[in-house]
């Protein structure tokens, strides 16, 4: 259960940064007119296709204490960042980017422009025209980004693996404790771990379909 | 820009470009100057009114040019100068309105004014929503509301800022003449205390007439007149003008001779031998014109007509009577496919069926010449 825990400390981590960070990249991303736009949403969705062992190779160099964020890690904290649970919620933040970057560009996109112009002509600088027009007209696209960078935080595997190893409490997290259960022949623990994996990822993409059909909206449907 | 000296002339001088593939690519150039009360924006649809508008409200740049409201330069390319949006004071009513759908008719207003303190904010918006009569929506959401009441609520949010200009862009359409006219009393109401230039764009001619002031006629990114709106648009230059103008009938012709001591030429209309005399133009014989011709002002007869001052009778024949409202399209081939309007007393009087012979009337100067 202490794997379970750590996994839901780590996603809900993950999941309240992407949030924060992702924002701005998204805005930008929706709403920039630079030709290069390309070039950023490549690399935002490049953890969909990389294999996960890739990315966490990399960050786990990075994070080395000869790589630049391991060194900067140390001059700041006095410590590595390889093998901790800052290091995992870092390679994980990488990992699930565009998990919550898709979900907001999709729905600031959605966003009638003419509501922004709008926005403009009454007065309203960028700030205010996002705070008050465009997030609560995108708010399925944020629940969307959160549940989903949350859920698919729960899930990894190959990053963990390569970035945090395999310590109790501090980077064993539930799906490497399945994989080392069912190493040593426990099947009926893994199994139990595994059913309640199932179980929450059932759930959460139950709520992100709900959210996206509009199911519940704060104002009526159109 | 809040200006001490209150703004109540707008000039604006705009060039734009638009690029794009082929056909598509557009330059907006005109100068216009709209003094307090309601500047009629008329054109046919990718004229550049809608272009104009967001130049005028900073929401598009111009390549070059210069607009100034009473003494707030907004924009100036030669200096560097471009105001942008949110501090222009200019207001503008967007075709879709553009209401924020997660907020209430009072929140919407109230937009606006948000560096006010709270229980003025309120009593603005409350004020506003009286003025417009709206006041009982007051806490509904803008799907709750019906089209002219929302309407109504868009005005009263732009309205509600004080501003300098105000932008409508077609902000009227699919509205019964009658709310319409009543709309739009309201808002001259509210205009007659504060004495702004409005700019209002519509490409119906029905608007035109009814709001029956200056108008400025734009076509194809350019203005092509201004004036009263009888100058403008019961002699349109253009022929999407005419067509937007509400000129059914277009016809090219070829110039046959001018007889420049009557003020007249004959033209001979399309391939056909029916040939008839229009105002003099700026033309050769020989040249390839367009005549537009109302379908209202042609006389229709059941006998040859004699004794007319009229100078152009055609014969031809009914090729088909529809009946749209109280008016009746009857479509007239006299080589040439006249429209022709008349009214459901007169096709019972004169037993008008499609097949039977007539003669057209045409008085000259029903015929205008377009580019």
């Amino acid at each position: 259960m202490e794997a379970l825990w750590l996994s839901m400390k780590l996603a809900a981590w993950v999941a309240a940064i992407l949030l924060v960070i992702g924002m701005p990249v998204a805005y930008w991303l929706a709403y920039s007119n630079w030709r290069g736009k390309f070039l950023l949403e490549s690399l935002v969705a490049l953890p969909l296709v990389l294999p996960p062992t890739v990315l966490g190779f990399y960050a786990l160099v990075a994070m080395g204490p000869r790589g630049p964020l391991g060194k900067l890690w140390i001059a700041l904290f006095g410590h590595g960042l390889a093998f901790t649970f800052s290091g995992l919620i870092l390679a994980s933040v990488l990992y699930s980017f565009p998990f919550a970057v898709q979900p907001l560009v999709a729905s600031f996109e959605g966003v009638d422009r003419r509501l922004l112009d709008a926005s403009a002509v009454l007065g309203a600088g960028s700030s205010r025209t996002f705070c008050r027009v465009i997030l609560p007209l995108s708010l399925p696209g944020v629940v969307t980004a959160a549940v989903l960078s949350f859920a698919h935080t729960l899930g990894e595997f190959g990053v963990v693996l390569m970035v945090g190893g395999n310590l109790a409490g501090v980077t064993r997290t539930v799906s490497i404790d399945i994989y080392d259960r069912v190493q040593s022949l426990e099947y009926g623990e893994a199994n139990r771990m595994a059913l309640v994996l199932l179980a929450i990822s059932f759930s959460v993409l139950c709520v992100v379909y709900a959210v996206n059909r509009r199911v519940w909206t704060p104002w009526p449907a159109k | 820009m809040a200006g001490e000296v209150k703004a109540t002339i707008l000039t604006a001088r705009i060039r734009k470009e638009r690029r794009g593939a082929g056909a598509s690519s557009f330059i907006l150039d005109v100068s216009i100057e709209a003094s307090p009360g309601i500047t009629i924006l008329f054109g046919p649809s990718g004229a550049g009114k809608s272009t104009l508008l967001d130049s005028v409200a900073g929401l598009a740049r111009p390549d070059e040019g210069r607009i100034v409201a009473g003494s707030d330069v907004l924009f100036d390319s030669a200096r560097g100068i471009d105001v942008p949006a949110p501090k222009r004071r200019t207001a503008y009513v967007f075709q879709t309105l553009a209401l924020f759908p997660h907020l209430s008719a009072e929140e919407n207003v109230s937009y606006g004014l948000m560096d006010l303190r709270e229980e003025e904010r309120q009593e603005r918006a409350e004020a506003i929503l009286r003025a417009f009569r709206v006041e009982k929506l007051r806490k509904q959401r803008p799907a709750e509301i019906s089209g002219g009441e929302k309407q109504r609520i868009a005005l009263a949010r732009s309205l509600v800022t004080e501003p300098g200009v105000l932008l409508l862009d077609e902000p009227l359409t699919g509205l019964d003449a009658e709310l319409k006219a009543a709309i739009v009393d309201d808002l001259r109401a509210w205009n007659a205390a504060k004495g702004i230039p409005i700019l209002y764009v519509t490409h119906s001619r029905e608007e035109v007439d009814a709001l029956g002031e200056r108008v400025i006629a734009l076509d194809n990114g350019r203005v092509v007149s201004a004036g009263a709106p009888m100058d403008v648009l019961d002699a349109p230059r253009r022929k999407k003008l005419a067509q937007a103008a509400g000129f059914e009938n277009i016809l090219s012709a070829t110039v046959l001779d001018l007889r420049g001591a009557d003020g007249v030429m004959r033209v001979r209309l399309g391939e056909s031998a029916c040939e008839i005399e229009v105002p003099l133009g700026y033309a050769a014989a020989g040249n390839r014109v367009q005549v537009a011709v109302r379908a209202g002002d042609i006389l229709l007869a059941t006998e040859r007509p004699h004794g007319l001052s009229a100078r152009n009778v055609m014969d031809g024949r009914i090729i088909s009577l529809e009946q749209r409202g109280t008016t009746v399209i009857a479509r007239v081939d006299c080589e040439v496919i006249f429209v022709v309007h008349v009214t459901p007393g007169a096709v019972r009087a004169l037993e008008l069926t499609a097949g039977r012979r007539v003669w057209l009337v045409l008085k000259t100067h029903s015929c205008h010449l377009v580019e």
